[in-house]
């Protein structure tokens, strides 16, 4: 995770609105969140569930996201954010989340994987 | 933001509950609140498996009023010969298997005042919350000499299930050489790029099957979702089969004449072989006679729990709302049900309201191997309504080579089979 750290803040399109705890609480995952950090991961992860599937388990042509390590989950979504990694659609997804929602999003599947 | 107390309305649903609809005793005795969804579309039973998922204290009771839900994603594939109706077809078992209470019933009545629901032949349902995603209504009457009759003959289509096997079976009768012909609304209506992609996959069979067959489209716009896509998308695959005549060059539908299978716009008259008449839609009846859409054609909702603005207790969902930004789909209806079922869970736990986040993604296929999207996050913006994340979203590249379609195509079918599963699965 130390790339997530290590990355400059991309442009941001709204006020943070998750504090920067949460980024360092992802960071050194897994971690138990605070409850209220879990439900903004939860929120922020829930409609995930309508193209990967429920919990991130895809029964059909879309990747699932359970199954991926905390790390690659992080480093795909900041690179799909970015640009740096090529997609149909989750590139347009990805910019709709900063750095910590990334993290409370990464941080609510890991809870999913244990 | 709205907040009310669960409690006292919990005993008092429980006592007008109990006796009238038999619930399974342990469901009865180990309930922390009852809540009932009418409608068990998109919005209505994703609502009722993510309650059960976060609040496994709560009663479930599901209303809908057929035995099964056809979905209108992917119905524009049954129209296109590519699938048949039952891969479009689930039934409410998985809820079942889930702990929702399903009723198969169509519901008469809302009484917000005695949170009370009236079902034909006169059943009475008693709730602490009530959930309504009933959907749209079609306003027939806006178009002349449309009506019930007339959509036996120039079907819509616009609502899933015989609708869709009548108008299949018109387009496998039409002779070579027929012209099609679909009526579009302006918006707001359901699913903004759905006749488009309605128009391409008919475009499909009729190029494999009916090649000097001819697609009209008579829009009531003068512009439409993912526009440069499905232009560009119908010129590599289907030449001039399809022509498109906005607003501009029409000045609107105003008849149809089922008999002759004329439809009458304000500039000029066509003749279909087959028509497809779109009309103009509005929340479904229920919510209107309940007073829930304040004499509009749509409901206002708080958007942190999609709690009507003009009934305590009542959640409205889906195509009846207006969700700000978001479009009437069924992506959207799911979405706001997670948020509205988050909600329903904390005020019934004494919590505060999360913040909501959405998403859309509308898949269209402009061929089987050929997909496009339009996508977008939603979050509540500073005036307190859904907006779109800016930098965030829009549709997919103008010009992309024949992989990243085929990708698109893939993946809109992976969106079916997920979406659904989660849903009915
Ligand atoms: C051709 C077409 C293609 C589409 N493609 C897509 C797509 O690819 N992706 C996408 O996201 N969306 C798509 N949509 C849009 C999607 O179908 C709707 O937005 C979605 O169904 C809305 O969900 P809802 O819960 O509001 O209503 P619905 O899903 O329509 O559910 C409403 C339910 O309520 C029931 N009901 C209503 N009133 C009562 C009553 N009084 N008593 C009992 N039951 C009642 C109805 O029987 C129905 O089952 C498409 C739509 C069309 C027409």
């Amino acid at each position: 995770m130390s790339n997530l750290a290590a990355r400059p803040p991309a442009a941001t399109t709204r006020p943070l609105q998750v504090p920067a705890l949460v980024l360092v609480a992802a960071a050194c995952l897994p971690v138990a969140a605070s409850a209220g950090d879990a439900v903004r991961g939860a929120v922020l992860a829930a409609p995930c569930a309508s193209c990967h599937g429920t919990d991130g388990h895809s029964p059909g042509e879309i990747p699932s996201i359970a199954g991926m390590t905390p790390e690659d989950l992080s480093r795909a979504m900041l690179d799909f954010r970015s640009g740096a990694r090529p997609a149909t659609v989750m590139n347009r997804i990805a910019r709709g989340y900063d750095e910590p929602e990334i993290a409370a999003i990464v941080a609510y599947f890991a809870t999913k994987a244990q | 933001m709205r907040t009310s107390e669960p409690t006292r309305r919990q005993t008092l649903g429980m006592l007008t509950a109990a006796p009238l609809l038999g619930m399974p005793a342990i469901a009865r005795g180990a309930t922390q609140g009852r809540v009932v969804i009418v409608g068990g579309g998109f919005g209505g039973a994703t609502c009722a498996r993510y309650l059960r998922r976060m609040a496994p204290g709560l009663s479930v009771t599901l209303v809908e009023r057929n035995p099964h839900f056809v979905t209108c994603p992917f119905s524009n594939l049954v129209l296109g010969g590519l699938l048949g109706i039952e891969s479009i077809t689930h039934s409410y078992d998985g809820l079942r298997r889930d702990g929702v209470e399903v009723v198969q019933a169509n519901v008469e009545a809302i009484d917000p005042a005695g949170r009370e629901l009236r079902l034909t032949g006169g059943d009475r349902l008693g709730y602490d919350r009530l959930v309504v995603s009933p959907g749209i209504d079609l306003i027939m009457e806006a178009i002349d000499g449309y009506d019930e009759a007339a959509a036996e003959r120039m079907p819509h289509a616009w609502q899933a299930g015989s609708q869709t096997l009548l108008l299949r079976r018109q387009l496998e009768a039409m002779e070579d050489g027929g012209v099609f012909v679909m009526a579009i609304p302006q918006t707001p209506y359901r699913c903004p790029p759905g006749p488009y992609e309605r128009a391409s996959l008919i475009a499909n069979y009729f190029r494999t099957h009916k090649p000097r067959s001819k697609i009209l489209l008579l829009d009531d716009k003068d512009q439409f979702s993912k526009q440069g896509l499905f232009q560009e998308g119908w010129a590599q695959l289907y030449g001039d089969m399809i022509e498109w005549l906005p607003f501009g060059q029409t000045g609107g539908l105003i008849a149809v004449d089922p008999d002759t299978g004329v439809l009458q716009t304000e500039f000029d008259t066509h003749r279909a072989d087959v028509a497809n008449v779109i009309p103009p839609q509005r929340a479904g009846r229920i919510v209107h006679d309940a007073g829930l859409t304040e004499g509009g054609q749509w409901c206002r909702v708080d958007p942190r729990s999609f709690e009507s603005v003009v009934a305590e207790g009542v959640h409205v969902l889906g195509d009846a709302v207006i969700a700000g930004a978001m479009p009437k789909s069924g992506f959207s209806a799911g979405t706001q049900a997670m948020v509205c079922a988050r909600a329903i869970a904390a005020l019934f736990a004494g919590e505060s309201l999360a913040e909501p986040s959405f998403v859309n993604t509308c898949y269209s296929l402009v061929g089987p191997d050929y997909g496009i999207t339009v996508a977008d996050v939603f979050r509540i913006g500073p005036e307190g309504s859904i907006v779109a994340v800016q930098g965030a979203g829009g549709v997919s590249p103008m010009g992309a080579d024949p992989e990243f379609r085929l990708r698109e195509a893939r993946y809109a079918r992976g969106w079916y089979t997920s979406i659904t599963q989660d849903i009915y699965g």
